[in-house]
């Protein structure tokens, strides 16, 4: 009995002496700089406590000539929030609609498919993010490749570099692997015979995805979404090359205050991202928890 | 039961996967308020036909009659049977109560008659008071119940089980075979039940279908099958059995081990080969002067109500079951009762069965090996393949 205390005890050492290095590198590299990005949010530049940084975020505006040429007056960082969330949605659900037929057919094909389609999916992660951001600017610019490519067939131009289209396009591309991969792996996990057994009470094939495959693919749906909506939004190398910088988002505003050495807003301004971010994964997570029980 | 009144019809029904037979020309009917069991070793194509009818799978060739009507093309959802999965197949994500409500609310029967029917069927299952229970959270015995409940909550015509007993310990599989046979009485639900356990199967069945190599073997009643099986496979498989070589010389009398003995079979003509058992219960241990055979016993082992013995009788291992106690090296005379001895035609399995030379408890136990570890074995082979190709 003291005998097998003893080994008890030394293998809760031995696991706690494994879990050591990261929690080490945690602490370091993951609490303190979000300890440093709150503190810098709330401080001025000589270090005494400040809100103004947050209510700048807010409240800060500009003018801004519309496509009729009439000047207004706009909240800005609200406006570039707003713009960024925009296209972060319509990525992440881009991406959802395709990623997820996509994982089903692959999860149900034979043994060797499924590990060559996501070693195809995989494949362009290994390529450096400027590398693949720059050969879709100049796949996309109005000489570009893909123009040509209509040219002959023989067909008119379509201006594509600079708006949003490019940009959605970019952040698709990039961040697909990351919402195929979750919800491929609870889907290949998922037991045929579940799916068999729906058909058997009465299913059809919509109803079997329907009341089965969705509701257990639930959690992969939810890390998908989460690991393409927050890079997404905060991405702005993207929108820099293939917005050609027109379509300004937060992750552009952080990078410009802090090149601006403007500290104390950028830290601000990444605060208040992180905190609403923060938000609204806490609510989808409840949102699929109610469900599952339900 | 009502032999007039054909539930399920298969005719003619052949199925082959990746072109290995699996099935090869099946008929069989299934008669209305009957327990039927398919029984027979591992691939011998049961689960096949069982998924076959429930419409998992379709047939290559023949057909699927249905009260009457063909459903070769019928998808499983428009059919009126429902099936019980070897490891239950309930859905995780819903309780007890949702998982037994799962076809009434597919139906989109209304609420207060979706409680009525899961409250009815979680007591005929004995787990009313489980409703709000995690599924993941019950034990075998209890999932199988769900199971149950799920697949009976529709009123089917008819409910396939696919060895639904398999997973459970031994103490609980005898008492879900005595509820499962209740169950049956009680709704009048025809059932069609896979196994391999051939006791399962003799001791719950109304008729028996004995099944090999994608063939039917026999087809009746558990007294009939185990009584009069009909070649060295059935026999064999059934029970324990001493089959032997021997030679009809005319009606009522063969010779088998170098004696004559007096028979009740008949009908098979003169001086023609055939195949005969004796079952290991109906032979009499006698003083050595009185037997019809002789033989020195080989082993002994005691099972409780028994003895089992092993006696080698000019080269051939007899299996003997019996109350009396003898001596391993003894010499002991064996005595056969003529309605003891069963007389089959010759078959592709005669010669394959009953001797017990090779025979020991270790042996039988890997023979049991189920379809599904099987499987499982096969997926890991493949998986290990495709692992060395990748490595290429």
């Amino acid at each position: 009995m003291k005998n097998e205390n003893h080994v008890r005890r030394r293998s809760k050492r031995i696991e706690r002496l494994c879990l050591g290095p990261y929690s080490a590198w945690a602490v370091l590299f993951i609490v303190v700089p979000l300890i440093f990005v709150a503190y810098y949010a709330f401080t001025d530049n000589s270090f005494h406590f400040t809100t103004a940084n947050i209510t700048r975020f807010f409240t800060a505006t500009s003018k801004v000539t519309d496509d009729s040429g009439a000047a207004k007056e706009v909240h800005t960082y609200l406006l570039i929030f707003g713009r960024s969330l925009k296209l972060a949605v319509i990525s992440t659900i881009l991406c959802l609609l395709m990623g997820y037929p996509a994982a089903y057919i692959i999860s149900r094909s034979s043994a060797r498919t499924q590990k060559i389609m996501i070693t195809l999916i995989m494949i362009p992660m290994w390529m450096n993010f400027l590398i693949r951001t720059y050969a879709w600017m100049t796949i996309l610019q109005d000489t570009g490749i893909f123009n040509s490519f209509l040219g002959l067939l023989r067909l008119r131009p379509v201006h594509i570099i600079g708006t949003e289209s490019a940009v959605v396009i970019g952040m698709v591309y990039d961040y697909f692997p990351y919402m195929i991969l979750p919800i491929y792996s609870v889907m290949a996990k998922m037991d045929i015979k579940l799916l068999e057994a729906a058909r058997d009470l009465g299913c059809n094939g919509f109803g079997v995805l329907r009341r089965v495959i969705w509701p257990l693919s639930l959690p992969g749906v939810i890390s998908g979404v989460n690991m393409v909506l927050i890079p997404s939004i905060s991405t702005f190398y993207i929108s820099q090359k293939l917005g050609n910088g027109k379509f300004y988002l937060i992750g552009d505003a952080i990078e410009g205050q802090y090149t601006a050495n403007n500290l104390h807003f950028a830290a601000a301004i990444a605060f208040i991202l992180m905190v609403v971010l923060l938000v609204a994964m806490a609510f989808m997570q409840r949102g699929a928890n109610k469900k599952a029980v339900a | 039961m009502n032999k007039e009144n054909k539930i399920i019809e298969l005719k003619n029904v052949s199925k082959s996967f990746d072109g290995q037979v699996v099935l090869d020309n099946i008929n069989l009917y299934i008669c209305d308020n009957e327990f039927l069991t398919l029984l027979g070793p591992s691939g011998c194509g049961k689960t096949t036909t069982l998924r076959i009818i429930a419409g998992f799978e379709t047939a290559d060739e023949g057909d699927v009659i249905f009260l009457g009507d063909n459903i070769n093309n019928l998808p499983p959802h428009k059919r009126n049977v429902n099936t019980v999965f070897q490891r239950y197949a309930l859905f995780p994500h819903l309780n007890v109560f949702e998982n037994v409500a799962f076809p009434l609310r597919e139906k989109r029967v209304p609420k207060a008659e979706i409680e009525e029917k899961v409250s009815e069927m979680l007591k005929l299952v004995a787990l009313s008071g489980f409703e709000k229970r995690s599924v993941t959270s019950l034990s075998g015995g209890q999932q199988q119940r769900v199971a149950i409940a799920r697949a009976l909550v529709n009123s089917p015509k008819v409910l396939l089980l696919d060895e639904p007993l398999a997973a459970l310990d031994l103490k609980l599989r005898k008492d879900m075979q005595q509820e499962l046979k209740k169950i049956q009485k009680a709704t009048g639900i025809t059932f069609v039940f896979v196994t391999h356990d051939q006791e399962e199967a003799l001791s719950m069945s109304d008729t028996v279908v004995v099944m090999s190599e994608g063939r039917i073997q026999q087809i009746g009643t558990p007294i009939d099958i185990y009584n009069e099986p009909k070649n060295a496979f059935v026999a064999d498989f059934i029970g324990e059995s001493n089959i032997l070589d021997g030679v009809m010389l005319e009606d009522r009398k063969v010779r088998f081990s170098g004696h004559v003995f007096a028979c009740v079979d008949s009908g098979f003509g003169k001086q023609t080969p055939v195949d005969v058992v004796v079952r290991p219960e109906d032979v009499d241990i006698v003083p050595v002067e009185k037997g019809h055979l002789r033989g020195v016993v080989t082993s002994v082992t005691f099972l409780g109500v028994y003895y089992e013995i092993i006696v080698d009788i000019n080269g051939f291992k007899w299996m003997i079951q019996t109350t009396d106690f003898v001596d391993v090296d003894e010499r002991i005379g064996l005595y056969i009762e003529p309605d003891a001895i069963h007389i089959m035609e010759k078959s592709e399995y005669s010669g394959m069965f009953g001797d017990y030379s090779s025979f020991s408890m270790e042996m039988d136990e890997i023979g049991e090996l189920e379809e599904e570890d099987l499987e499982e074995l096969g997926e890991v082979v493949e998986a290990a393949e495709a692992e060395s190709e990748s490595a290429e």
